[in-house]
């Protein structure tokens, strides 16, 4: 069934045609419009109107409800009615105890979920006295050796009550495994601990870049994360498959979405696979996408992402249950919109995109700190990120009707016009063998770099406008005079003191036992490594020692050179 | 040995540094540490090997002291860092060190990437000789690494 009668949209386009025709015409003719042809970002032509003729083959079962097959006007039947989105600021720096005041300090502030930065060491497993980890050591997050540092992190919050999400990705399955052991430590019923690790491997190889393995063996790890969640931990969503970070490295909305469903359907065939029903594992799949400059071309692709993910769940992978096809998403602001010229501005960019966020049905956000251009977000930075939130969930009344753009004939039809994209890179991927294949080939990297590209070189020509930077100069603004976030330098020095203190009072001879098992485990592919990755943790080996003796198995990851 | 790729149109990865044209400048553009943003190196990498640079690209995860390897190695006038990890200070002091070390100083070092202004000084000591602002135009870019090559007078 459509949307609208045949006998409708006949009406409409007689109509329209008269209207071109007559006040179009003569418009046109006493004033040119500015530019010849009008798009999206991602390249969508506009029209500059659109009727229900644009959407008379788009069918009614496209739309559906809420919290209903296939999603596209909400992942849940009240919205924001029932829950409102959770406020989750992403922290994280120096040493745990530093962290965790700033935890404290947010949730007093009126954040309602906690969200962790670790530092690039910790993200690469290495520990703070690694060579490699020199100068970087609680720079860009918290620092973690080992499950002493989780403890210290969420010292004082309880974990039953305020979900946390955790942005690891190469290490990411031995801080779930100390996660767990601080959860078990402090009583908690591991049933019903709630959090998300963000855990999605394919994406750090095409845009974040933090890698350990090479791509295999880095899935295989996954999937053993994502089978052992599901029968330990079954309220942990333990991946977050990101976007985000694909639109950051310069991929358009339509790339974003479409490659992280070509990695989903991966992941996907890889736990099943392994014996594993979709439906035992698909409900805790988790997304996390960019809200980007161009508003309604975002809200658009919110949708679009919500009915693709449906119908690849219920039609490619027979999900029978609903909580199998429902996206659910986390979204943060553009950093990449961010200017460090006119910074004050940087506050209207992350409110727009966050009130898009919500327009297009987010559960979960982050909006960026208007101080992110320079470095890690102050506090204050930080008051105004949330604030943010606050006002348009408080103050202008955008959440009492669920999916309120639903069913403008230009929101409709730009949803299935970007649907129908998305489903030729899909097509596209399966001919070409699949996403594992084609990440080890350098297929995305590549359509990612050629698009960056583009988009700097329309911002250098002035093409692509950037206010305060190449359109309406003030040349009398000067460089910004902004507080940045100091680093401690002492906090390398104490996670060292920290990691020699672990390492003197531990059963060294267990401790080199269990990393042997560990490794052998990792020979064989049938095996799942979390227990004994659970062991290792509680018998207080450091992330840099369990991801090395990985390393020495699997060997390191080798970057296809795509510039 | 750092392994780095030759950017050229042609694609030519097996080109010998020793047969590079005379007169034309040549670029390390390199990641340092353990940041992992390389659009902007990627980028820039484009937008010298467009200007007529010849480009060498070091990948992620470079020491300083492979970044300077690699530099001699390849013969560059220029090493071009991207830093976004905030690391910068004791990377560039580090960089800095080991291009004296090796007698290697004749090399310019460009930074970019995330360096607020109140960092410019330290950088500078280190022996940094241009820092390319984040919102910089290509031109900009292109014409700081020749300014320091004129100012030394040759290629």
């Amino acid at each position: 069934m459509n949307l609208f009668s045949a006998q409708a949209i006949e009406d409409v386009r007689e109509k329209q045609a008269e209207w071109e025709d007559g006040e179009l015409a003569a418009a046109l003719k006493s004033r040119p419009e500015e530019k010849p042809a009008y798009e999206t970002e991602c390249g969508i032509a506009l029209k500059r109107i659109y009727t229900a003729a644009d959407v008379a083959d788009i069918p009614a079962s496209d739309l559906g409800f809420p919290g209903a097959y296939p999603f596209t006007r909400g992942a849940y039947p009240t919205m924001y009615r029932g829950r409102p989105w959770t406020i989750r600021q992403v922290a994280g720096f120096g040493n745990p105890e530093a962290t965790n005041q700033r935890y404290k300090y947010m949730i007093q502030t009126g954040q309602t979920g906690l969200s962790t930065d670790f530092d690039l060491p910790t993200l690469l497993g290495l520990d703070s006295d690694n060579p490699m980890a020199f100068g970087e050591v609680g720079r860009v997050g918290v620092a973690i050796d080992t499950v002493d540092d989780v403890d210290r992190l969420f010292d004082g919050i309880d974990l039953e009550k305020i979900s946390v999400s955790l942005t690891i990705n190469p290490s990411a399955w031995v801080i779930y495994a100390m996660f767990v052991t601080v959860a078990e430590q402090r009583g908690y019923d591991l049933h019903k601990l709630t959090g998300t690790l963000q855990a999605d491997p394919l994406k750090e190889y095409v845009a974040q870049k933090e890698w350990i393995y090479p791509v295999r063996p880095a899935v295989r790890l996954l999937r053993d994360l994502i089978m052992h969640s599901a029968r330990t931990t079954p309220k942990i969503n333990p991946i977050s498959l990101s976007g985000y970070h694909l639109s950051d490295v310069g991929g358009n909305a339509l790339q974003e979405i479409a490659f992280i469903m070509a990695f989903t359907i991966a992941y996907c065939e890889e736990v099943i696979d392994a014996g594993m029903d979709i439906d035992d594992f698909a409900p805790r799949l988790s997304f996390f996408f960019i809200s980007h400059q161009d508003f309604f071309e975002q809200i658009c692709k919110f949708r679009a992402a919500r009915r693709v993910y449906a119908k690849i769940m219920s039609e490619r992978f027979k999900a029978k249950m609903p909580e199998s096809m429902r996206l659910r998403v986390h979204v943060q602001t553009a950093a990449m919109s961010l200017t460090k010229v006119e910074h004050h501005n940087n506050l209207m960019r992350t409110a727009i995109q966050a009130l898009g966020a919500v327009l297009g049905g987010c559960q979960s956000m982050h909006t960026n700190g208007l101080d992110e251009a320079f470095a890690i977000p102050t506090e204050e930075a930080m008051k105004l990120a949330i604030r943010t939130q606050q006002i348009i969930r408080e103050e202008i009344n955008v959440t009492s009707v669920i999916d309120p753009l639903g069913g403008s004939y230009f929101v409709e039809r730009l949803t299935s016009d970007m649907e129908t994209e998305i489903w030729k890179v899909l097509d596209e991927v399966n001919e070409r063998g699949g996403a594992i294949k084609l990440v080890e080939e350098g297929w995305f990297q590549q359509k990612l770099a050629d698009s960056a590209y583009a988009t700097f070189k329309k911002i250098d020509s002035g093409e692509k406008i950037s206010v305060g930077v190449n359109r309406y100069v003030d040349e009398t603004s000067g460089s910004a005079r902004v507080h940045i976030h100091p680093y401690d330098d002492h906090c390398t020095q104490l996670q060292i003191d920290r990691l020699n203190a672990v390492r003197t009072n531990r059963d060294n001879g267990r401790v080199r036992r269990l990393l042997q098992e560990l490794a052998q485990q990792a020979e064989s592919d049938d095996i799942n490594l979390l227990p004994k990755t659970i062991e290792l943790v509680k018998a207080r080996a450091t992330l840099g020692e369990i991801c090395g003796a990985l390393r020495d198995v699997w060997g390191s990851y080798a970057e296809p050179m795509i510039v | 040995m750092t392994e780095t790729s030759t950017v050229d149109q042609d694609s030519n990865p097996g080109a010998d540094a020793e047969v590079h044209s005379p007169g034309t400048i040549r670029v390390l553009v390199a990641k340092l540490g353990l940041d992992g943003h390389d659009r902007g190196a990627k980028i820039v990498a484009r937008i010298l090997r467009d200007a007529g640079m010849e480009v060498v690209y070091t990948g992620l995860y470079k020491s300083p002291n492979e970044v300077v390897n690699a530099a001699i190695q390849e013969d560059v006038d220029v090493i071009g860092v991207s830093l976004l990890s905030g690391s910068h200070v004791p990377l560039f002091r580090e960089l800095g060190r080991c291009l004296r070390e090796q007698k290697a100083e004749h090399i310019f070092v460009v930074a970019g990437g995330v360096i607020p202004e109140q960092d410019y000084a330290a950088l500078s000591d280190s022996g940094v000789d241009a820092i390319v602002p984040q919102e910089a135009r290509a031109d900009l870019i292109v014409t700081t690494i020749r300014n320091l090559i004129a100012a030394r007078g040759r290629i």
